[in-house]
């Protein structure tokens, strides 16, 4: 207890500054899987066929373990934080592409048709009525996914992204028990953290469902 | 001037035995209150989707107030047609206020027109707009959510209105309310309006004239007078004796 307390009189601004990478790649590698699975979710949910093909690939894709994923990359990647994003952005990508994909296929029928019927265009339909309808399904997706890069985004620091996996990985070489507290403390709670967050932003996002 | 008018219609679908609409024709004078009386699988839901082009004919001529409307956009046809459904489908999302004020909106109506129109909406289908305004729909019961639907759909003052069962879902106390609004709004507002309904009684009430259909065609098409009097063949006077067999109650269902 006294070494963790040690530890961060001594090392606080190395400490602030991994806990900015963490977030940092948490937040880049996110942003990319929904720039990839939410376009992707919407045209899987039109077609039955580019749904099969998606999902299984990045099933498959998902089964592979992380670190194997890492490995695999850095020969191509080299080292640092770009094979690490492609790593946690596989892994963040299924589960909002598969919440993403039934959220469009599950729009309430009537509601689009009399938007349909009232006038209302394609473009503009998509944007004030499917969007918003297919909008908690897809959060829950991303919740997920944002939960998981950050458990994850640990093993970045293997390959020299930085982050808090940093701490855990000086803790395993010097063998010291301190460091492994902090380190994988921090990241769980950051985690938990940011699942508190995403569940009051969902909460009042979509109060209009339970008044 | 012809409100509407059909010109051999057909329309088949993949999945059925027989046409949903069989060479229909028919013509409806502006300002009637026509409804279209049949079973499921009559063809009459599919007869009024024809005409704000949610269906594309596979045959046939669909002109109104003498245009032909398959050259002319869909989107801007529509606006000027309001379409009621059974299901409502309101948007869960948005407030009434917000509901009934997309189009207006699209259009980039004044702020104030629009907050006036609103409001005299709501008057029109009996809500309190201080009240109801700021609600979202679930907060509603279903005949509530049925007067926003209307309400959405009369904003934009449309020349032709679309009921398809709307108020199948609605308990019989509220659903004789709202027919006898819907009867008198219409009067007041001198519009095309097509109302389909499997409830014979429903039919005969507001229509001032009634379309009667089975498998895709049309039966008859007359006063509910002249329908009750001289029934064009057995299906029609069954129809009308099922009418007759259990008066009052008027739940009556094909």
């Amino acid at each position: 207890m006294e070494k963790i307390v040690d530890y961060f009189s001594t090392h606080t601004d190395e400490y602030f500054m991994l806990l900015g990478q963490h977030i940092g790649i948490s937040i880049l590698t996110t942003a990319i899987a929904i720039l990839i699975a939410v376009p992707l979710g919407v045209l899987c949910s039109k077609k039955a066929m580019i749904q099969k093909v998606f999902e299984r690939f990045f099933g498959l894709l998902r089964i592979v373990p992380s670190l194997a994923i890492l490995m695999i990359c850095l020969p191509i990647l080299g080292t640092g934080i770009k094979p690490a994003v492609v790593a946690l952005v596989i892994l963040a990508v299924p589960p909002i592409l598969m919440n993403t994909t039934q959220a469009f296929l599950h729009l309430p029928a009537a509601t689009i048709e009399a938007a349909t019927a009232m006038g209302m265009g394609k473009a503009r339909i998509f944007f004030r009525v499917k969007l918003p309808l297919a909008f908690p399904l897809m959060y829950a997706g991303i919740r997920t996914a944002i939960v998981e890069v950050i458990a994850s985004a640990t093993l970045a620091s293997y390959i020299g992204a930085g982050g808090l996996g940093n701490i855990i990985f000086t803790g395993l070489g010097l063998m010291r028990v301190d460091l492994l507290y902090i380190g994988g403390g921090s990241v769980a709670i950051l985690s938990l953290l940011t699942g508190f967050v995403m569940d009051r932003i969902y909460q009042s996002a979509t109060k209009y469902q339970r008044i | 001037m012809k409100a509407v008018e059909l010109v051999h219609v057909d329309q088949k679908f993949p999945n059925m035995s027989y046409k949903a609409l069989d060479d229909v024709s028919l013509k409806i004078e502006q300002g009637e209150f026509v409804t279209i009386l049949g079973s499921s699988g009559c063809g009459k839901t599919t007869l009024i989707k024809m005409i704000n082009r949610l269906y594309q004919p596979d045959k046939g001529e669909i002109r109104l107030f003498d245009e032909e409307i398959s050259k002319k956009d869909p989107v801007q046809l529509r606006r000027k047609i309001g379409y009621v459904i059974q299901q409502i489908g309101l948007f869960p999302h948005m407030t009434v206020y917000e509901n009934i004020a997309t189009i207006p909106r699209i259009l980039k109506w004044d702020k104030t027109k629009i907050e006036e129109k609103v409001q005299e909406m709501l008057h029109l289908v009996g809500l309190e707009p201080k009240e109801y305004r700021n609600r979202y729909p679930a907060q509603l019961s279903g005949g509530q959510q049925q007067r926003i639907g209307l309400a959405r759909a009369l904003i934009c003052d449309p020349d032709i209105m679309l009921l398809d069962e709307p108020f199948g879902a609605i308990d019989a106390i509220n659903r004789e309310k709202l027919q006898n609004e819907l009867k008198s709004i219409h009067s007041k507002s001198k519009k095309t309006y097509l109302f389909v309904t499997h409830d014979i009684r429903e039919a005969f009430k507001l229509g001032t004239r009634v379309i009667v259909m089975n498998r895709g065609k049309i039966l008859q098409y007359d006063t509910p007078e002249e329908i009750r009097q001289n029934p064009a063949d057995g299906f029609v006077s069954d129809l009308i004796q099922t009418m007759e067999d259990a008066p009052g109650t008027g739940n009556e269902e094909l």
